[in-house]
């Protein structure tokens, strides 16, 4: 299983803050995860589409297109940073 | 090195008095501190809520910190960035850096407040007559910080 954390616009857009999944063997990356994400359809393909400025981080460290992902990780899926 | 994420307010000159409490080597102390504005992108602003990423924030923070110091010879080094609800005038942030010498302060602290926002995980809504808005960000902000 891996723990899916939504902040800010995308937990809004998303209607939803956390959820756990259990994606198939093959969604071994972060770019793998965001396209099966895509692929629920309605506000998760068109939050999620290519082009769309969504961060990622992977057990609290920003995480690139091809960084690995394991289960047990927390992955958090959000909207570039605003704070200062 | 200090980093906290809270809702209450703080008092600038305690925290700045207390970063170099006991520290003869000090001769420098560079601060900024960040205030809510009543205006952005031509609306008037009611509340501004920040939001953070408990965990991931604290440690982006550590790790904004911890690469000022290995740059610049540094005594120590505070941040306190607020969450929840504030008004325009309310201070939202505070980088304080002690050093020997003013160059490494200034430069330290401009370099974590640039890396601050874009690096740190922290996100504004308004409040406006017209309702609520989250805060874009700015490709400024990207500039300001790719120049470190």
């Amino acid at each position: 299983m891996i723990r899916l954390v939504y902040l800010a616009r995308l937990r809004e857009a998303l209607g939803t803050g956390t959820e756990s999944v259990d994606p198939p063997r093959e969604v071994g990356t972060v770019t793998a995860l965001l396209e099966w994400l895509s692929s629920r359809g309605g506000a998760w393909r068109r939050e999620l589409a290519p082009g769309r400025a969504v961060r990622v981080a992977v057990n609290h460290d920003i995480a690139g297109p091809d960084t690995p992902i394991r289960p047990g990780d927390e992955i958090a899926l959000f909207p570039p940073v605003t704070g200062g | 090195m200090t980093v906290r994420v809270q809702q209450e307010d703080f008092d600038v000159g305690r925290e700045m008095a207390q970063l170099r409490a006991n520290t003869p080597g000090v001769g420098a102390v560079a601060s900024f501190v960040g205030v809510v504005r009543d205006l952005n992108e031509a609306a008037e602003i009611r509340t501004l809520t920040l939001e953070h990423y408990p965990g991931m924030t604290e440690k982006a923070l550590e790790g904004i910190v911890g690469d000022a110091k290995r740059r610049w010879d540094l005594c120590d080094v505070l941040v306190i960035h607020r969450v929840g609800e504030l008004q325009p005038s309310d201070q939202i942030v505070l980088v304080a850096v002690t050093s020997a010498h003013r160059g490494e302060a200034f430069a330290a602290c401009q370099f974590i407040m640039d890396d601050l926002k874009t690096r740190a995980p922290f996100w504004k809504k308004e409040l406006t007559p017209a309702g609520e808005r989250w805060v874009e960000a700015r490709a400024s902000d990207d500039e300001a910080a790719a120049r470190w």
